[in-house]
């Protein structure tokens, strides 16, 4: 009986090279994009004396290690400044394109992918960095990789993969007032929990995914990993191919037509049958802020620290309150009204142009109560943000503009918060020590992280509505 | 590579679930080179305090798991980052077997680049097993990949699912790159086929 195909059964099929053992596909990867963290596995391919297969099909930048400071200069620490300049070397040895620092194209490389029209509907594209499932946001099949499949890929262009089960999240309704795309996923999180998307490749779907801009769908996409699913993704449409047109690696002219044609099949089939399904209301979903150490740990920000004691299952209430004790926080009390040491917009979850006019939209006119930080996820979404004066408008209200990178959401480049620290933070993962040895992460949209900077407080966004 | 074939072991059980990469390995160790060890960087964050002694209070630190070669977890071990490194911090403090109900995909997937055995069992028997080993603490776990087997503290036999691939893979400990290349004529055809059908992102 023939029934209807998913996305992702359309896009995987289309990429299986050969069959292997134990139900494994030798799986064609059409993108691959690499960052400092790759050089691990440059080093081993230069050792071994293996070629590249395909540079044309790689694009490099330095996300992760650089320095964010306006004035860095120099990169002080020897180790680092070597990751940053063996990625160059490895890159020019090799052939591939590399966006390194004082390059405008540079940037977090879940936000230059698709900002140069790298990442595209219907393709594999992987990345050493769990958070490659942002592409899925354009209907690309993208997943993050280890070390040593990233030397797997660049050495034949293709991994060995078996097929992950396949989940339709659908979000119904519109939007409220005040909720933003990571107000949406931060709820989806909590609701199938961290673990509820292991071993799943998961499409987002219904008329609140529809109605978001691909920036909005690439936050949603960009957080399926702290879902535990390697890899999310929407359905490219109209938005998709508006938000592509032009940009450097897309096609053009006929190619552009001829794409188009293929990509308007890629939609899952009406009678696709899904292996589960999760269904959200979007009116439902409030402003969400985290209150423990796993971003399913996600509340409305009008909720209160839940109560271990309230929970029977032993093993979740240790975590609970393991949870609670890191992050020095008391059952029952309020949420909103939590004191914030620092504030952190930026990160491949929550640095590109939309967001960065959410938060300036927030900031304008007021003053920050503690320190800010705005870190653009590129040369180009700063240039862009500078010429709509958001600058200015985060600067005037004392704000920190920053240049592009990783920054604080990875802890790994000496923009790290302070032990005892509590940070609002537009970044994707609030583990313990994630931003800093000790430092407590409360994840959040970048409306409600403005609105913390300004009240020094975690904040109902709302309540400062104009 | 180095094969699994057999491993009998001290087995440690961590009750936490959702122990994220990060904690296996905190980001600020990554950019140590592979040849520098990683093992005494192991949980190190929870392992050690601030001046560098250890917690006592953490399992691996307990005198009676200090020689353990295996984990027994709760659900969705090794969950978040894709850093390989998390992996190499466990094989090179001689951790060769993590057996729980639920892991990380990439962390799944990178254990076996690397000879080190991650086995999921149901919830039910995996709760099961840490009991055991909080019970009698010391005890050890033999894991045989041939026959999917693990022997409990109590000669109770458990057996496990692997795929073929990643059983072949651990007991010959050849990397995957081998295989592949005997695939190189399928791979320059799709190449061929992807030319023509979708020209655009050559």
């Amino acid at each position: 009986m023939a029934t209807g195909r998913t996305m992702f059964e359309k896009i995987w099929s289309r990429h299986v090279v050969a069959e292997g053992p134990g139900g494994r596909v030798l799986l064609y990867v059409d993108r691959h994009l690499l960052h400092e963290g790759s050089t691990h596995a440059f080093g081993r391919l230069e050792k071994k004396g293996r070629r590249v297969r395909r540079p044309e099909a790689c694009v490099a930048t330095a996300d992760h290690y650089v320095p964010t400071a306006p004035d860095a200069g120099e990169i002080a620490d020897s180790e680092i400044r070597t990751m940053v300049a063996d990625l160059g070397r490895h890159t020019r040895r090799l052939g591939i394109t590399f966006f390194g620092r004082g390059e405008l194209r540079q940037g977090i490389v879940h936000v230059i992918g698709p900002e140069q029209g790298a990442t595209q509907p219907g393709i594999t594209l992987v990345c050493g960095d769990s958070h490659t499932a942002t592409h899925g946001a354009f209907g690309t099949l993208a997943f993050g990789i280890g070390s040593t499949e990233v030397e797997h890929v660049l050495a034949t262009q293709c991994l060995w993969q078996l097929k992950p089960r396949v989940m339709r999240i659908t979000v119904s309704g519109a939007r409220p007032f005040g909720v933003m795309a990571k107000d949406v996923i931060l709820a989806i999180i909590a609701k199938i929990g961290a673990g509820g998307g292991v071993g799943h490749a998961i499409e987002y779907a219904g008329p609140a995914i529809r109605a978001m801009s691909m920036d909005e769908r690439m936050t949603v996409c960009n957080m399926s990993i702290e879902a535990g699913a390697r890899s999310g993704m929407v359905a490219p449409d109209e938005t998709t191919f508006v938000h592509l047109e032009g940009r450097p690696y897309a096609p053009h002219g006929a190619m552009w037509d001829r794409a188009i044609a293929y990509w308007r099949t890629l939609p899952s089939d009406p009678d696709a049958v899904f292996d589960r399904e999760v269904t959200l209301s979007a009116s439902e979903i409030s402003p969400t802020v985290t209150w423990g150490t796993s971003p399913q740990d996600a509340l409305p920000i009008t909720e209160r620290v839940p109560d271990p004691a309230s929970v029977g299952d032993p093993a979740r209430r240790a975590s609970m309150e393991r949870a609670l004790a890191y992050m020095a926080l008391a059952p029952g009390a309020p949420l909103a009204g939590t004191a914030v040491s620092r504030v952190f917009i930026g990160s491949c979850t929550n640095s590109r142009l939309e967001d960065l006019r959410a938060a300036a939209a927030v900031a304008k006119g007021r003053r920050a109560a503690v320190p800010a930080w705005v870190v653009p996820g590129s040369g180009l979404i700063k240039r862009a943000a500078e010429a709509e004066g958001l600058d200015r408008i985060f600067t005037d209200a004392g704000f920190e503009w920053r240049e592009p990178g990783c920054s604080m959401c990875v802890g790994i480049n000496g923009d790290t918060a302070a032990e005892g620290e509590r940070v609002a933070s537009t970044s994707n993962r609030n583990f313990e020590g994630r931003q800093g040895k000790g430092a407590r992460t409360h994840l959040m949209s970048p409306a409600m992280a403005a609105a913390a900077a300004i009240t020094g407080r975690l904040t109902d966004v709302r309540t400062l509505a104009r | 590579m180095e094969p699994f074939v057999r491993l009998s072991a001290v087995a440690a059980p961590m009750e936490l679930p959702n122990i994220d990469t990060d904690r296996i390995i905190p980001a600020r160790f990554l950019r140590r080179p592979r040849e520098a060890g990683y093992g005494p960087l192991l949980f190190h964050d929870v392992r050690f305090a601030g001046d560098g002694s250890e917690r006592p209070d953490f399992v691996l630190n307990r005198p009676a798991y200090r020689d353990a070669r295996i984990l027994v977890t709760a659900e969705n071990f090794g969950c978040g980052s894709s850093r390989e490194m998390a992996v190499w911090a466990l094989m090179d403090y001689g951790i060769r077997a993590v057996i729980g109900p639920s892991f990380g995909d990439i962390f799944f997937e990178n254990c076996f680049k690397n000879g080190v055995l991650a086995v999921v069992l149901p919830a039910g028997p995996a709760a099961g097993l840490r009991r055991a080993l909080a019970e009698r603490p010391g005890a050890i776990l033999t894991v045989d990949l041939e026959p999917q087997t693990i022997t409990a503290p109590d000669s109770a036999s458990l057996r496990f699912e692997v795929d073929a691939f990643r059983k072949h893979g651990l007991l010959t400990g050849q990397d995957e790159l081998a295989l592949t290349l005997e695939h190189l004529p399928a791979i320059e055809a799709f190449e061929a086929r992807r030319r023509g059908e979708t020209p655009w992102l050559d």
